[in-house]
């Protein structure tokens, strides 16, 4: 009787494994950035090439680092998002223009809507390697401290703004 | 003439090789101990994605400016993580993926000798019955004494 139980036992091992397995995403590695300082730099303004932004210009208060591209599929899809989100001033979203090219973005921008207070132009990705980038677009939650307190690989969907992002923006002060 | 151009693009491919200086070298070696996280299953080494020019451009710099191959990982390692070395360091978390097969292995020596333990007491010599003792003894003794 017990000898007969031993490969269900092994089965229902497996199968646990298995379907915890499921739920994983591999291709989401757990940042090391979080609860640190965000990386600092500073970076010519998309529309204006002659202005640059630092983040420290943000001190103060809780903002978004939104990593986008014009040739990155996936942000379209979370683009409504971010303009609905910016239409609501929930938080200011910076954008990351991760290695494009200014006049594609621009174009972009103006046929998707423009939800970020700056653009900011990162041609070379290499406050891209700063921030860990590794798959576009990629989303920040900074604290008025300037530590990341949420990152998102991705697009965004309306599951994690109103049930991580939102809730992190409430809890803080 | 084939071999003539066997032999010309071997030389060529010998000589390549050899000229691979000691900064390429150690190029490469960095490479191949990290992850392109973009092809997740490939190393630095054999990754074209966009990504991996950017980084392997980040290591030829630092190479460049002096600085050694733990503080070029650490960099790395700050931004992407533990998971952008190709091999895992041994830690609390990775514990039983470096652990687990020789567990794994353990377990299985320890049944496979329990089974065979098990197996040698089932096939022990049947006991002999006092008749059967009998027969044998008989069957066994010289010809003349079982009249």
């Amino acid at each position: 009787m017990k000898k007969a139980l031993i490969p269900l036992a092994l089965f229902l091992v497996i199968a646990g494994f298995l379907f915890a397995g499921l739920d994983l995403k591999p291709r989401e590695v757990p940042s090391p950035l979080v609860g640190k300082a965000a990386p600092a730099f500073t970076l010519p303004v998309l529309h204006q090439p002659e202005k640059l932004f630092a983040p420290s210009e943000m001190k103060g208060k809780p903002w978004m680092l939104n990593v986008w591209a014009s040739w990155c599929v996936a942000c379209r899809d979370e683009h409504p998002l971010l303009v609905a989100l910016a239409k609501q001033n929930v938080i200011p979203i910076l954008g990351l223009n991760y290695k494009d090219q200014p006049l594609d973005a621009k174009r972009w921008l103006a046929q998707f809507g423009d939800p970020y207070l700056y653009s900011v132009m990162d041609t070379e990705g290499r406050v891209g390697i700063d921030y860990g980038v590794y798959g576009v677009p990629e989303t920040y939650v900074i604290d008025g401290a300037g530590v990341i307190r949420f990152k998102h690989i991705g697009a965004l969907t309306s599951d994690i703004v109103s049930g991580k992002i939102l809730p992190l923006l409430k809890a803080m002060p | 003439m084939k071999r003539v151009f066997a032999a010309l693009a071997l030389a060529l491919c010998l000589s390549a090789l050899a000229q691979e200086t000691p900064e390429e070298a150690r190029l490469r070696t960095l490479q191949e101990k990290l992850r392109c996280l973009v092809c997740q299953n490939q190393t630095l080494a054999d990754s074209p994605a966009g990504l991996a020019d950017d980084l392997r451009r980040e290591l030829r710099e630092q190479m460049k400016t002096g600085r050694s191959d733990d503080e070029i990982l650490n960099f790395m390692v700050a931004r992407y993580g533990d998971f952008v070395l190709y091999e895992p360091p041994f830690k609390a978390t990775t514990a039983l993926l470096w652990v687990g097969p020789f567990v794994l292995l353990g377990l299985a020596l320890v049944a496979m000798a329990m089974m065979a333990r098990r197996r040698r007491n089932s096939i022990a010599e049947p006991e002999l019955g006092a008749e059967e003792r009998r027969l044998v003894v008989q069957a066994l003794s010289p010809e003349e004494d079982r009249r």
